[in-house]
Formats: structure tokens, C-alpha cells, sequence
């Protein structure tokens, strides 16, 4: 091709921190936005992203890396954060009539923004949001935008020397190791083997300000509020119980005899 | 009654020695799916006469099997169109998927095929009124929610060990009929090209093994005591990813977060701190066993037995000693 340049779209969540605790709440059981952080495993698709954009001559050569979120005000942090990383620009999502969306939901609001942007290549999502852990989007989304779908990329390179953009990814299974191709666009989510994520550095960070985020509502990109949030949802949660911390174990120093002890537990167990 | 369509994979069959032709947790699904409904099978790859002897033992008298090459030479997408189809043609009411990253994506296409409410990472069902509710297990393990789908179709993608397989209690004869699936192109985006088994472990499956024995970075690269102690005990070999990432154990070892989720009868952890990551995929094990030299290592907040000591004087003993009471 040409001209190399990719139009990479991320798609980033803001979620719970994990290290500390988390809360389910209201009628819908919703999980309650406590200290809040950018999804660490998008961290490996933004990576994904810019290293593809880079190695094509980065912003100046034409690439972009629109950073997308979709979620409260509060969840323009996560774009923030992508741009401080490197992404181009932001697109943020945000409608009143999306609280409480499941996959179904989230999925068909996404897949109307790429469609809204037009023109992108290559759509990357992390392997799962840190919060919801369904993985379920990824797939939904290529498949609601009719695309082809590269999930669990433990590798991701994309060849440009032809007619059209070529996608290469690896997969690991349990059982097989594949390698998959895709002619671009595609939707690609990569797992945490695939980079190293950068930090944002304080160039990034300055440069971050100057950059754009469109606010995008669903009127703007022709969705029905009725097929979004709980209302357009496909599952409901009815009810959500704490899972009862372990009772305090048995904790023994190693004098000389614990492996002798271990054995003896597991057959108090009926374990061996 | 209604059909329940349960997916099963013949087209990845696991190498490990003494593995069933109906995997451990086909058969899971199959007992579930019993409690839901009618068990209709859904095969990719060849329903053998020794698999439909077994799909008849668990209770299936209907099996759609499809062998095209679509299936194997593409991700996902295809096995997703074929699931989706049997269900339609089943008239389904629900469709049971393995929890596997494969089986998840899975659903998550039914899903969308089927205008189908998805729950995913499921640990069990119950039916009132020919409803169906799903436990599942949120937040890493911290939470149980009740979730079911609003709409006709219910698509529940079922961890390992959210059941004790089960044969019917009436055995069923399974009548196989070959079922040709269309393809939509955008299914026959993504080509495999190019398969390469994994070695056989020549051990349990970690997914659905009854003992794990996991190490962390603490191994130090030496993985021959937690082998020793899981070959004594029949137990599957699991990481945390400080190790899978230090190459010294496959990737597919990994639990956690971002590896594998176990719930065994028994998980013993050697030389791993207890991350949240880590514990992520290991949390809601029966008995957790803690090996580790450091007493304020987090994982001793969630071992039911937990011992502050080196795993290389552990290990060896409580294997020696494993040894010697079999005799
Ligand atoms: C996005 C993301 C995803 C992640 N996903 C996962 C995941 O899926 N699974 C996972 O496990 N981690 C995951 N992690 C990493 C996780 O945060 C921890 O870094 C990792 O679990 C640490 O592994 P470890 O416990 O083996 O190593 P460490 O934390 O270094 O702990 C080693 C332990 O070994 C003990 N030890 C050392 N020598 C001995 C000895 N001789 N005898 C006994 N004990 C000894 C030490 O006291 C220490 O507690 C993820 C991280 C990120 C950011």
C-alpha cells in the first residue's frame, strides 16, 4: 500500500481499582464507583496501538489513536490517561441511558461509535475490563460490526507491504498454539503477554492537554436510548451476595516437621 | 420440555493421558443441562460412535454434529454460527458453553445471533417455573450474584466444577445427524494459519483438575519439587505469572487474572505472594494450602493451612512422607 498509516481506534474502560475493595449496590446491583483507575489491561491494547502507529511513522505519517470510552463524566479520565500515553485523541460516550448496560448493551453502543468515527482500521480492546471480566465485548463488538475477529492476541503485527493492511496475531490455547490472519479492518483484543505497557512521562503529560476529547451522546450517534443501559440490557443481576471471607486458617512456622504436618492435614482433609 | 443446547468441542480434545471422550466438563454442562431442559449436543469435529454412546449415557437422544473445515480453519466466529444454528433448529431455550476463553466468545456470538441474554463465568443454575437463574462469581471471586437473561434464549457460559458430573439417571440412545452451518463471511475473517499442538503434559488438566499444586517467582526457577508433590498427589501443575513470565513454566500454566480460573478441591500455592491478581483465579478453591517463607505474605489471609517456611525443605518432605504412609 502506499500509504501505511492506520486509523487505530482503543477502546478503554475506567474502572474500580482493584486494590481495594469492591462493592456491589443498588436495585440493579451495580458495582459502585468507588477510586476509580484506566482498566490495566487496556494499558496493553494502547501500547498495541501506538507501537503499530510508531513503527509507521507515528502521528506525522498520518496515523491516529482515537482512545474511546464510554461511561459517566468520571470515565474521561481513562481517555485522559490514554492520551497522556501517546493516543492522538479521545472520544467519550456519555448518556444517562446507559448506566447499567451488560455486553449486549455496551456492545452495540461501541460498535454505533466506530461507526459514528468512520474509517478506522483496526479497533483494539484489552483481553477484559478488570471489573467485569466477561471478555464478552471484544467478540460482540466484531461481530455486530461484522468484522473480523482476533481475540487473545498474545502477539499483534500488521503488514502493510500489499494490497491492504494484514493483520498477524498469535493465540495461545490450552491445546494449540495459532497463528491467525486478518485482512484489516478488523477487531483485535490483545492479552497482557503481548507488550509492555509505557508509562506516561511528563512530555506526554503536557502534550496530553493540548489534545482533544469529543463528547459524544447517544442521539449523536443514532442509538435508542430504549436498546441501551437496563432498559436495552439482555440480562438482569436480581440479587448479589458478599462471598463470606475464609475463616482464618491454620498458620505453623516451619520447625523441621511442617511438610510431615502438611501430609497430615491433607488426610484430615481426605485429601490424599 | 425444552431443548438445551450444550456445545462440545471434539475438534480440541485434550492430550492428556486417560482423558475421557466426553471431557470432564462436557460432562458437567450435560448434567446441568438436564436440570435446565432436554440435552441436545452440539459437536463440532466427529461424533464418533464412542461419543454418542456417552452423550446417550448422559441423557442425550439428540446430537447436531458438523465436521466442516470452516470450523477448524477459522477463529471462533464459525463455531459461534454453528452453536447458533443448532439452537435454532433445536428450538432451544438455553445454550450451555464452557468457560474457556473459546467458550466465552462463544457466547458472546450466540449472543448476539440469537438476540440472546449472555451470562458468562456461571458456577450454577437452578430452574423455577422453566426460568432459568444463574449463580455466578463477580469481582474476582468476592461476590455470588443471581443474573438471568430477559430474553427467550438464555446463552450461560459454565465454569469447571460448578457441578459433580453426573450420568442420567435414564440413559438416552443419541441419534446423530450431520448438520451443515452457514457461514456469514465476516465469520470467515480471521484464518488460522498455522496449528501447533502444545506438548502433553501428561498431567490433569489445570481447568478441571481436583489438586493443584501452583508455584510463584519463589521456585526460583526450579520447578522439580511442585512437579514432585503434584505427581504424588495426582494433581495438575499451576503459575503465578511472575513464573509464567520468567519462562519456566508454559504460559498456559498461568492462574489468575489473566490466566486460568481453578476452583479445585485443593490449591496448594508454593512460593507465590498472593497478588490480587493471583488470588483472582484461585480464591474460590475448597482447601487452600500456603507455602511461603515470608509471614506477611497476603496469601496467608486466604490459606486454610498455611506454612512460613522454605518450600525446598516443604515440599520434599511432604512428598517423602506422602510416599511412605502408601508404603
Ligand atoms: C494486568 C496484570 C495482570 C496480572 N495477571 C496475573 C495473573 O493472572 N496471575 C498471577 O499470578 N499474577 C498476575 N499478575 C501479577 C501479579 O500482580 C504479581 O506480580 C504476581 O502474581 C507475583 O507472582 P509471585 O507471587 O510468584 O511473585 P512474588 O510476588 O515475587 O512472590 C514470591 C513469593 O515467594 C516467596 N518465596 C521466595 N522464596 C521462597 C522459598 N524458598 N520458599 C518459600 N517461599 C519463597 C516470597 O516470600 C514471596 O512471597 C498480573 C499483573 C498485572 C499488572
Amino acid at each position: 500500500m502506499e500509504n501505511t498509516a492506520l486509523n487505530i481506534a482503543v477502546l478503554v474502560k475506567y474502572v474500580p481499582d482493584a486494590q481495594f475493595d469492591r462493592h456491589l449496590t443498588g436495585a440493579g446491583n451495580t458495582l459502585e464507583r468507588a477510586e476509580s483507575i484506566l482498566s490495566e489491561l487496556d494499558e496493553y491494547a494502547i501500547e498495541a496501538a501506538l507501537a503499530l502507529s510508531e513503527a509507521r511513522g507515528g502521528e506525522a505519517a498520518g496515523n491516529k489513536v482515537t482512545a474511546i470510552t464510554m461511561g459517566p463524566a468520571s470515565a474521561v479520565a481513562a481517555v485522559k490517561k490514554a492520551l497522556q500515553i501517546g493516543a492522538t485523541e479521545g472520544v467519550h460516550l456519555s448518556d444517562e441511558a446507559l448506566a447499567g448496560s451488560d455486553a449486549a448493551a455496551t456492545s452495540l453502543a461501541l460498535a454505533a461509535v466506530v461507526r459514528h468515527l468512520g474509517g478506522v482500521d483496526l479497533v483494539l480492546t484489552g483481553m477484559a475490563s478488570t471489573d467485569g471480566e466477561t471478555s464478552l465485548v471484544p467478540a460482540q463488538l466484531a461481530a455486530r460490526l461484522g468484522l473480523p475477529q482476533i481475540t487473545f492476541a498474545s502477539s499483534l503485527e500488521v503488514d502493510s507491504s500489499g494490497e491492504a493492511h494484514v493483520a498477524t496475531a498469535r493465540r495461545d490455547g490450552d491445546i494449540y498454539a495459532e497463528t491467525i490472519q486478518a485482512t484489516l479492518p478488523a477487531v483485535v483484543s490483545v492479552t497482557d503477554q503481548a507488550n509492555s505497557p509505557r508509562y506516561p512521562n511528563f512530555k506526554g503529560i503536557m502534550a496530553a492537554k493540548k489534545k482533544t476529547v469529543t463528547a459524544l451522546t447517544l442521539a449523536e450517534i443514532g442509538v435508542e436510548p430504549a436498546s441501551v443501559g437496563h432498559e436495552g440490557s439482555l440480562t438482569v443481576v436480581k440479587a448479589a451476595e458478599a462471598r463470606e471471607h475464609r475463616p482464618a486458617g491454620t498458620i505453623i512456622t516451619d520447625s523441621g516437621d511442617a511438610g510431615i504436618q502438611l501430609v497430615d492435614f491433607l488426610a484430615a482433609q481426605k485429601l490424599l | 420440555m425444552s431443548a438445551v443446547v450444550v456445545f462440545i468441542d471434539q475438534t480440541e480434545v485434550s492430550t492428556s493421558p486417560g482423558h475421557p471422550v466426553l471431557s470432564k466438563s462436557s460432562q458437567e454442562l450435560l448434567t446441568l443441562a438436564r436440570l435446565a431442559g432436554e440435552p441436545v449436543a452440539a459437536v463440532a469435529g466427529e461424533a464418533s460412535d464412542e461419543l454418542a454412546a456417552a452423550l446417550g449415557g448422559a441423557g442425550v437422544s439428540r446430537v447436531f454434529a458438523s465436521s466442516q473445515d470452516e470450523l477448524t480453519g477459522y477463529l471462533v466466529a464459525p463455531k459461534a454460527d454453528f452453536v447458533a444454528q443448532v439452537a435454532t433448529a433445536a428450538g432451544a431455550a438455553a445454550v450451555l458453553v464452557g468457560n474457556n476463553f473459546e467458550g466465552k466468545e462463544i457466547a458472546a456470538r450466540v449472543g448476539i445471533a440469537l438476540n440472546a441474554g449472555v451470562i458468562s463465568d456461571a458456577v450454577g443454575l437452578t430452574v423455577a417455573d422453566g426460568a432459568i437463574t444463574v449463580q455466578k462469581s463477580v469481582l474476582a471471586g468476592s461476590y455470588t450474584v443471581e443474573a438471568s437473561a430477559t430474553s427467550a434464549v438464555s446463552v450461560i457460559s459454565v465454569k469447571s466444577n460448578s457441578v459433580d458430573a453426573e450420568p442420567a439417571a435414564v440413559p438416552a440412545t443419541a441419534a446423530v445427524e450431520q448438520f451443515t452451518a452457514e457461514f456469514a463471511p465476516a465469520s470467515l475473517g480471521a484464518k488460522i494459519i498455522e496449528r501447533t499442538p502444545k506438548p502433553a503434559s501428561g498431567r490433569p488438566d489445570l481447568s478441571d483438575a481436583r489438586i493443584v499444586v501452583a508455584g510463584g517467582r519463589g521456585v526460583d526457577g526450579n520447578f522439580g519439587p511442585v512437579e514432585e508433590l503434584a505427581d504424588v498427589l495426582g494433581a495438575a501443575i499451576g503459575a503465578s505469572r511472575a513464573a509464567t513470565d520468567a519462562g519456566w513454566i508454559e504460559h498456559s500454566a498461568q492462574v489468575g487474572q489473566t490466566g486460568k480460573t481453578v476452583a479445585p478441591q485443593l490449591y496448594i500455592s508454593v512460593g507465590i505472594s498472593g497478588a490480587i491478581q493471583q488470588k483472582a483465579g484461585m480464591q474460590t478453591s475448597k482447601v487452600i494450602v500456603a507455602v511461603n517463607k515470608d509471614a506477611e505474605s497476603p496469601v496467608f489471609e486466604i490459606a486454610d493451612f498455611g506454612i512460613v517456611g522454605d518450600l525446598f525443605d516443604v515440599l520434599p518432605q511432604a512428598t517423602a512422607e506422602i510416599k511412605r504412609r502408601r508404603g
